[in-house]
């Protein structure tokens, strides 16, 4: 790898591939093995739709829980503006909804850049401030472990090197852009085996939870 | 042309006028990215220099570059700088032929040592494909390396030369390797492009004309002048990009209205060249003006990062082979481990001892 554009040519292609295949892999194993887990047949006579308790719960977990804003409203305000941050900017900048499109086959309209920019400015303040917030609040430092840190460093990377390479700050341009997809190939390959897993398995448990709540007549 | 008269006699000669020369160094002053008080420093060292011998030498290339300088549809005082320095080698222009064009190189060479430019276009095949290259029985290697050593300035022209260019794509056939390759250790200004911009090419030959030396390089050896900023920072298309606004083909609405060509496959935002503001022919267009995407071709190995009409942001691998090798992997995987977990708790059930009331009753 002698010059810029042979970087860009490696995590573009033989890098992307491979990281795709571990995610992949990863993803499919970890949910397979959740869902092949199985449940014992429940005799009991049900109280309420299943499915409607489950949907409802994935539903009403998304927003804000009151109890938790008055216990915790820092950690609160500040985890919903990293997710919406690194959302707009993951699916909402063209070239990221060009490189789903060329994917998966499937795009939608994207915002302009200023929108995109200060999203990912306010991910990756809320990042920052949850990561000083782990490593001073006293309990939360407590159940900490190291991939807890790690986690927020390797996302962090990856807000930061996409903002770093659509202001040029670092040159060459494809040097940058060859930083921020190594960052997210990184992201990509630790997804499955870490906490990141959340993106999919939070599904599972807030369906889970409702559909027994709703089974046995009470509210999840 | 008598190879004694100044520059200025020679420009005089062919009826340039004092004005129109003081304009063309100002708009080089301006091009270097110079104070404009720095214009009357250039005419008068433009002024005085003696017309420099030139040894051009060609090798694996298309004569694009040499076109592109030559091609100029008016004659212009880029042109006629060109015409004013001695180029007393190039195989397309020179009228010698045979021997005698050798001669003439050699003779260059001879009176000239230590003082003459060198300007290369083309790569050249390295040692073990010497033979795919030949001029008058001569490998391209041991003229480069012949020639190079009593050069005062070697300047690589256009992207063969620079980084390999297309004779270098995959698969390489001819082993063929750039100039900073084959002169290991000595310092060389690329000029990259495919081709580069005339103006971009008398630039750094006015440049050494005037201060003796080459101007400041980036990373890739190229002047910083012309190849300090990107196509993208400085695309008149750029405004569409920030705005979300971007053509989807080359015939849709948006292609229409002049959007933004990324999507479509602009190499804009990795590429550095100046085109997007000297432009090309006499300042006319440029490739995205005229509706295209940038191919990105002052980079190194612009042929193989994956397609011209692929985003920059799209991946350039067999993805779906990929993917479907990781799913399938893990669906295996987990199938497996499901059995093995089935047939492990079938097995704790087996051996699972049932206490019945008669077994109670016994003890």
């Amino acid at each position: 790898m002698s010059n810029p554009t042979e970087f860009l040519a490696l995590v573009r292609g033989p890098l992307f591939d491979v990281a795709i295949a571990i995610f992949l892999f990863g993803v499919i194993l970890r949910l397979t093995e959740i869902l092949a887990l199985g449940r014992k047949h429940d005799y009991s006579e049900s109280r309420g739709g299943e499915g409607r308790g489950g949907w409802t719960t994935i539903w009403r977990r998304m927003l804000p829980d009151q109890e938790k804003i008055k216990r915790a409203p820092g950690v609160t305000v500040l985890g919903y503006l990293f997710h919406i941050g690194f959302f707009v900017c993951l699916l909402l900048f063209v070239p990221h909804i060009e490189l789903i499109y060329n994917l998966i086959g499937i795009k939608w309209p994207g915002l302009p850049t200023p929108f995109i920019d200060v999203a990912a400015i306010v991910a990756m303040v809320s990042l920052a401030a949850l990561f000083v917030n782990r490593l001073i609040h006293p309990v939360l430092r407590f159940l900490s472990t190291f991939e807890d840190y790690f986690l927020l460093v390797v996302v962090f990377l990856t807000v930061f090197t996409g903002y770093a390479a659509f202001h040029r700050l670092m040159e060459p341009a494809s040097s940058a852009l060859a930083w921020h997809i190594l960052s997210v190939e990184l992201m990509l390959v630790i997804f499955p085996f870490t906490k990141l897993m959340h993106t999919f398995t939070l599904f599972i448990a807030r369906w889970y939870n409702g559909a027994m709540a709703a089974r046995r007549g009470v509210q999840s | 042309m008598d190879k004694t008269l100044t520059l200025g006699e020679s420009l005089r000669q062919s009826g340039v006028s004092r004005r129109g020369f003081l304009k063309f160094c100002t708009a080089t002053a301006s091009l270097m990215g110079l104070a404009p008080m720095m214009a009357p420093r250039i005419a008068a060292a433009l002024e005085q220099a003696r017309r420099p011998s030139v040894i051009w030498l060609s090798f694996q290339e298309c004569t694009g570059c040499t076109e592109s300088m030559t091609r100029s549809h008016a004659p212009t005082l880029e042109g006629l700088i060109l015409n004013h320095i001695s180029l007393d080698y190039h195989h397309t222009l020179q009228a010698a032929s045979g021997d005698a064009a050798e001669h003439a190189r050699e003779q260059a060479m001879q009176e000239n040592h230590g003082n003459y430019v060198l300007v290369v276009d083309g790569s050249l095949p390295d040692e073990n494909g010497a033979g795919y290259s030949t001029i008058a029985g001569i490998s391209n290697l041991d003229m480069l390396r012949e020639t190079a050593e009593g050069a005062a300035a070697i300047i690589s022209v256009g992207t063969c030369a620079a980084y390999g260019g297309l004779p270098y794509a995959q698969p390489n056939p001819t082993g063929a390797i750039p100039v900073s390759e084959a002169l290991p250790g000595r310092s060389i200004v690329n000029v990259p492009g495919c081709p580069p911009i005339p103006t971009v090419i008398t630039g750094v030959l006015a440049h050494f004309l005037t201060f003796g030396g080459m101007p400041e390089l980036d990373d890739l050896n190229r002047p910083m002048t012309f190849y300090g900023q990107s196509i993208h920072d400085r695309c008149y298309r750029r405004p569409f990009y920030d705005r979300g606004q971007f053509a989807e083909t080359f015939d849709d609405e948006g292609a229409r209205k002049g959007w933004c060509l990324y999507r479509l496959g602009c190499k804009g935002p990795m590429t550095y060249n100046a085109c997007a503001t000297i432009k090309w022919n006499q300042g006319t267009s440029w490739p995205v003006e005229s509706g295209h995407g940038c191919l990105g071709c002052s980079e190194p190995e612009f042929w193989d990062v994956g397609g011209f009409y692929k985003a920059l942001s799209a991946p350039t691998g067999d993805v779906s082979r990929a993917a479907a090798f990781g799913a399938l992997a893990g669906a295996a995987v987990a199938l497996g481990a499901g059995v093995a977990g089935k047939r492990k708790q079938a097995e704790a059930q087996e051996q699972h001892e049932r206490v019945t009331v008669d077994d109670l009753g016994e003890k």
